[in-house]
């Protein structure tokens, strides 16, 4: 057994909370920059040229990207022969939080009740996922996640009929009915399998993957390149004022799933999607 | 489509809409006031009850944006465009109250269209997503209504050289519509 404080935790999320909403990742910098070299649409570079001042400026001026910083998305996975002491393990992420968004001068987006509203000050609480694994280590990863890009996600139940090409359709019609709304470039994670709530965390779970990676299977590696490929025809765009990047991933998970259905979710994210990852 | 940069100075007057094209990359300078979901819903209401908005309607123009706080020594944190869209459905009552412009990010109703069309408005798009650029043109910051909604509070912005682009004219043109199909036909024109 490992004993860690959770103390330790809410130091590191504190700290995550803030570096991630003013540092865009590596892959995504690389990625949005690779985007903009084969931008063949005149105002599509002009706003590329923007987005990338814009995550520049954030990184030297450490201020934060986008002013939606998100609902604090944060995911643990946590070795079985760990044993957490000092406090209730999610009072201690909630805290980390609620310190990240106070001290960072972050926006607290976060509403009470989803029908009476009511803004909760803090930024609290986090959209919490646990998963228990093998070994001592706890990995933490913090992913604030915008509403513009999504509340134009879809999930959709599909029955094992609607085959290979229904799943195609659906990614394409829901990037197609976000349009300029997610502030494209988009970034597309795809849950494809499991249940009804799985099937969401499968495709939250793939946008953390970093932009330029693929799904190990060939076959969802070749299906994540066809898509993006797919998406960028669409000339959406950036801003969705017509141009090559619509998309700068897609990103594929699957999960087995039941003899009658193959669900799909498709979560969308925007050319802020912000990922960072610590172990302790 | 013009390429140039052209300066504006609100208030954004029905007579200076109407000189404003699809596609135009504008700056604008002058006083803006911040609203989005929580505060078109309270303003709206207000006036049912004969309660009057916080600021002056006439040729005002509203900005969609719920910025982070300042930091100590700073006018204000980050301060791109919301999805506007989501607030078409008080958006025609407060165009027919006055209030010409808007600036946000993403598709309109059409009934925001026929309003932007009747009443000589415009429909300015700024980059979703490029809040700490954008906050740069924002001089001063006042909170001037709802404190209590935080970040969906009403507050007096002056703006200089803001940098938008008319997305929605007073002919009822629409850069989400056309924008991507003449990138569509340069496109396909090319790989013929
Ligand atoms: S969709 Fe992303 S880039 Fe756009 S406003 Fe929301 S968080 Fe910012």
């Amino acid at each position: 057994m490992r004993d860690i404080d959770v103390s330790v935790i809410t130091d590191e999320i504190e700290k995550m909370c803030m570096h991630a909403n003013r540092h865009l990742p590596k892959d995504m910098q690389e990625g949005i920059k690779a985007c903009r070299a084969c931008e063949d649409g005149p105002i599509a570079c002009t706003i590329l040229d923007q987005i990338i001042d814009n995550f520049q400026t954030a990184d030297k001026e450490e201020v934060p990207i986008c002013q939606d910083t998100g609902m604090a998305c944060i995911f643990l996975e946590v070795g079985q022969e760990v044993h957490f002491t000092g406090g209730a393990l999610y009072d201690a992420i909630n805290e980390g939080v609620r310190r990240g968004y106070t001290k960072g001068y972050l926006r607290k987006s976060v509403e009470a009740d989803p029908i009476r509203r009511g803004n909760t000050g803090d930024n609290t609480p986090a959209m919490i996922t646990v998963d228990i694994v093998p070994g001592d280590k706890v990995k933490i990863t913090v992913a604030p996640k915008g509403f513009g890009s999504e509340n134009m996600s879809a999930l959709r139940m599909f029955k094992p009929s609607a085959g290979l090409q229904g799943i195609k359709d659906f990614i394409l019609e829901t990037v197609e009915n976000a349009g300029p709304n997610p502030c494209p470039p988009i970034v597309v994670g795809v849950g494809i399998g499991g249940n009804f709530d799985h099937v969401a965390l499968a495709a939250k779970k793939a946008l953390l993957r970093p932009v330029d990676s693929h799904n190990p299977d060939p076959f969802y590696a070749a299906l994540e390149d066809e898509m993006l490929e797919k998406i960028n025809e669409l000339g959406i765009g950036p801003q969705g004022l017509g141009g090559k990047t619509t998309a700068i991933g897609v990103n594929i998970e699957t999960l087995p799933t039941h003899i009658a259905g193959m669900p799909c979710a498709v979560n969308i994210s925007c050319h802020v999607t912000r990922h960072e990852t610590e172990v302790i | 489509m013009a390429e140039e940069l052209r300066r504006i100075q609100l208030p954004l007057t029905p007579e200076l809409a109407k000189t404003l094209h699809m596609g135009d990359n504008v700056l604008l300078t002058g006083t803006i006031y911040t609203a989005r979901d929580a505060a078109h819903e309270r303003m709206t209401e207000n006036l049912k009850k004969g309660i009057p908005l916080p600021f002056d309607p006439k040729d005002a123009t509203i900005y969609y944006v719920g910025p982070t706080p300042a930091e100590p020594g700073k006018v204000i944190g980050s301060a791109g465009p919301t999805t506007a869209g989501r607030m078409d459905k008080w958006a025609p009552e407060m165009i027919s109250l006055g209030a010409r412009g808007m600036i946000g990010k993403g598709k309109r109703s059409a009934s925001v269209i026929e309003a932007v069309k009747k009443y000589s408005g415009c429909y300015f798009g700024a980059i979703g997503g490029a809040g700490a650029l954008l906050a740069k043109h924002i001089k001063k910051c006042r909170l001037i209504a709802y404190e209590d909604l935080g970040p969906e509070a009403i507050r007096e912005l002056y703006v200089e050289d803001f940098p938008v682009t008319v997305i929605i004219d007073c002919e009822g043109n629409d850069l989400y519509k056309s924008g991507r199909a003449e990138y569509l036909k340069l496109h396909n024109e090319k790989k013929q």
